[in-house]
C-alpha cells in the first residue's frame, strides 16, 4: 500500500514540471481565437537578412522573362542535393526519371507531362523554379516545403534528367561503359542512376 | 493468567519476518515493473486521430519520404506535423470526396488547424533535438519503430531517461550510415557494433551523458 501511495504521490507532485505553462512548438493556445501558438506573420513583415532583394534568385525571372541560368555555380554537391530533394518532393508524382509516372499518378492523380517533351526541354531553367514556387495548374506550389536554394538545385537536377534521357553511349566515358550492364547498346546512359 | 503466545507462534513470527522481506521486495519489483510498463509509458498504444492518417499506407504503401511531410526534422529541434496544405497537394484530387477526409477539407476551406493528438510527449524539463540525431546517423525507425507498419501512430519506445541513456552511452550499437537515416527498411547488420564504431569515429559522435545535455 505504502509503495502504491508513494507512487501516486510521485506522479502527483511532478505534474506541474511535466507540463509547464509555456508554449513549445505545436502546443495549442487558448488565448488566440484560432488556437495556434505559432503566430502567422503580419503581412509585409521582413525579417532581418530576408529582404529577398535578389529578384533573379527569388523569382527566377528578369522582368517577366524566365532566366536561363542558375544564379550560383552548379557543382556536383548542388546536383546531388537536387537529386535528393527531387526524389523526396517531386518523384511521388513525376517519377524518379521525370517521365510523369510516379506512384501517386498510378493511384489516380492527373498525369503531369513528361520532362522529356520538347516544350519542357527548350524552356528556360527559371521556369522550373517558378513552377515549384507558384505551382502550375493542378499542381500545388512547393514553396513551403522546398527552400529557394533547393528549388534551384532541383531545377538543375531536372536538366540533368533531361540530358540523361537523350544521352547516347558516346557520352559515357569509355572507362564507365561496362558499368552499364548491356555495354555497347545505345541505352540511355544515366537512366540507371536516378531510378536506382 | 494464561500465556498469549505459545511456543508455536515463534515459527509464525520467524515466517512473517522472512515473509515481510518478500512482500516488500515484491512491492518494489511490482512498482519498478509498473513504471517500465506500457501502461505508465503509454508506449505501443495506437492513438485515435481526428483523421485516421495511416503511415502504413503513405510511407509503406506509397513510399513517401518522411521529409515530404516532416520538413523541419533535419534543421530543427522539433519535427513539424504537416500543415493541411501538404495533404491537399494530393487530396485535392485523390479521395477528394471521401467522408473520411472531410476534416482535412474543412480545415483547408476555413484555414483552421486540424487538432492532431500528440503521440510522443516528453516532459517539459527535458530538451530533445531531432536535427542532431538525424545529422549523426540515428535513424527515425531506431526511435519510432517501423512506422511503415503503423495504421495509426503509436509510441514505440518508453521515452524514459534510461532509454535515452542506453544509446547515449553506447551509440555504436544504434547508429547507421547517414544515407540510411530516413529508410524504413534498414535493419542493423550482423556486424553492427564494428560498423557502429567506425561511424562513431567518422561522424565524431560523442557519448553525451552529462545531466545538462538534456536538462537545461
Ligand atoms: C502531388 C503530385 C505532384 C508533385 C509532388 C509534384 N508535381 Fe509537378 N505536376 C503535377 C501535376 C498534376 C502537373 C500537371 C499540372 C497541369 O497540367 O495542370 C505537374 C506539372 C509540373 C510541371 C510542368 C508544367 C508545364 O509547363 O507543363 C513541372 C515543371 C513540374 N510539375 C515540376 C515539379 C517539381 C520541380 C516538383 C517537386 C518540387 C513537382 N513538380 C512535384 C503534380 C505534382
Ligand atoms: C504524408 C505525410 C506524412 C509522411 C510521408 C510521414 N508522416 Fe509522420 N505524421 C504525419 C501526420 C499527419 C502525423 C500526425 C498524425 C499522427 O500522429 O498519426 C504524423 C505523425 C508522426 C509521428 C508522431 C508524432 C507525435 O504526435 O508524437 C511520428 C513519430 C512520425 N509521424 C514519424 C514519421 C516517420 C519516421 C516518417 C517517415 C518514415 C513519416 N512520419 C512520414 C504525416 C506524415
Ligand atoms: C503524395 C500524395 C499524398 C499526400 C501528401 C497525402 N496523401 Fe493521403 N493518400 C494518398 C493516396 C494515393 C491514398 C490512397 C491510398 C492507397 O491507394 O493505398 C491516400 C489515402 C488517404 C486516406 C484514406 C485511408 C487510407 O489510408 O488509405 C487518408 C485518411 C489520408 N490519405 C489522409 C491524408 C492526410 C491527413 C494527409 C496529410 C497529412 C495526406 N493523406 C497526405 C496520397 C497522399
Ligand atoms: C533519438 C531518437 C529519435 C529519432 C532518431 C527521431 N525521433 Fe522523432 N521524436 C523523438 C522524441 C523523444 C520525440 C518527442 C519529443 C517531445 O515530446 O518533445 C519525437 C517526436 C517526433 C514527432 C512529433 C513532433 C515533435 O517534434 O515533438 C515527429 C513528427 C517525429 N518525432 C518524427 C521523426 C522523424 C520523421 C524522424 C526521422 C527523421 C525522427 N522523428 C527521428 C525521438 C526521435
Ligand atoms: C539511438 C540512439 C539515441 C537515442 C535513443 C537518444 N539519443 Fe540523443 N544523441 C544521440 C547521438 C548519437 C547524439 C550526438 C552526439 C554528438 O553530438 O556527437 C545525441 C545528442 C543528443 C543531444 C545533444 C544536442 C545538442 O544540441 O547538444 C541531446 C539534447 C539529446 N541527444 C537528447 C536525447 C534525449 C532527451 C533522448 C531520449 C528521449 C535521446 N537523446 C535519445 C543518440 C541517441
Ligand atoms: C540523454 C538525455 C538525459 C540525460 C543525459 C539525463 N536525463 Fe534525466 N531525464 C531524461 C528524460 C527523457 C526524462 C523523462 C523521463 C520520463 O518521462 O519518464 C528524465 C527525467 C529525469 C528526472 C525526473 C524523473 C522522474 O521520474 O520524475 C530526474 C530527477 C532526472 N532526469 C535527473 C537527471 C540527472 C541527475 C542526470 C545526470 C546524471 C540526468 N537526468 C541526465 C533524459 C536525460
Amino acid at each position: 500500500m505504502a509503495a502504491v501511495a508513494l507512487a501516486c504521490l510521485n506522479i502527483a507532485c511532478r505534474r506541474d514540471m511535466q507540463d509547464q505553462p509555456k508554449y513549445i512548438p505545436l502546443r495549442p493556445s487558448d488565448f488566440f481565437a484560432d488556437g495556434r501558438s505559432a503566430r502567422p506573420l503580419p503581412e509585409g513583415t521582413v525579417a532581418r537578412g530576408q529582404l529577398r532583394a535578389d529578384k533573379v534568385f527569388f523569382t527566377g525571372k528578369v522582368g517577366d522573362q524566365f532566366v536561363d541560368r542558375i544564379p550560383f555555380p552548379v557543382t556536383r554537391a548542388v546536383l546531388e542535393r537536387g537529386q535528393e530533394r527531387f526524389n523526396i518532393y517531386c518523384s511521388p508524382c513525376h517519377g524518379r526519371l521525370g517521365n510523369g509516372l510516379g506512384i501517386i499518378v498510378r493511384r489516380g492523380l492527373k498525369r503531369p507531362p513528361s520532362y522529356h517533351i520538347d516544350r519542357l526541354r527548350q524552356i528556360p531553367v527559371g521556369y522550373f523554379y517558378d513552377v515549384i514556387t507558384n505551382g502550375f495548374g493542378a499542381m500545388q506550389d512547393y514553396s513551403a516545403q522546398v527552400a529557394p536554394r533547393d528549388r534551384w538545385a532541383i531545377a538543375a537536377y531536372i536538366r540533368v534528367l533531361q540530358y540523361s534521357q537523350q544521352a547516347s553511349i558516346n557520352d559515357v566515358p569509355p572507362e564507365h561503359r561496362q558499368d552499364l550492364g548491356g555495354a555497347g547498346t545505345a541505352k540511355p546512359a544515366e537512366a540507371k542512376k536516378p531510378s536506382e | 493468567m494464561s500465556q498469549i503466545f505459545y511456543p508455536s507462534t515463534n515459527t509464525f513470527s520467524r515466517l512473517s519476518i522472512f515473509g515481510g522481506i518478500f512482500i516488500v521486495a515484491f512491492l518494489v519489483w511490482a512498482w519498478a515493473e509498473l513504471n517500465e510498463s506500457t501502461y505508465a509509458t503509454r508506449a505501443k498504444v495506437p492513438i485515435q486521430q481526428p483523421v485516421p492518417f495511416s503511415h502504413e499506407h503513405h510511407v509503406g504503401g506509397l513510399g513517401i519520404d518522411c521529409r515530404y511531410c516532416h520538413t523541419s526534422v533535419e534543421n530543427s529541434s522539433f519535427a513539424n506535423i504537416p500543415p493541411t496544405k501538404t495533404c491537399m497537394n494530393c487530396h485535392s484530387q485523390i479521395w477528394n470526396r471521401a467522408p473520411m477526409l472531410e476534416p482535412v477539407r474543412e480545415s483547408f476551406r476555413n484555414d483552421s488547424s486540424i487538432r492532431w493528438i500528440r503521440v510522443h510527449d516528453l516532459p517539459d524539463y527535458v530538451y530533445f533535438n531531432h536535427s542532431i540525431h538525424v545529422a549523426k546517423g540515428v535513424g527515425c525507425t531506431t526511435c519510432h519503430g517501423q512506422v511503415n507498419k503503423m495504421p495509426l501512430m503509436w509510441q514505440e519506445n518508453s521515452l524514459q531517461m534510461s532509454w535515452c541513456l542506453d544509446c547515449h552511452r553506447h551509440p555504436e550499437r544504434f547508429v547507421r550510415p547517414r544515407s540510411q537515416v530516413f529508410s524504413v527498411n534498414w535493419q542493423p547488420p550482423p556486424n553492427q557494433v564494428d560498423m557502429g564504431r567506425k561511424l562513431v569515429k567518422e561522424y565524431n559522435i560523442q557519448s553525451l551523458t552529462s545531466c545538462s545535455t538534456c536538462h537545461r
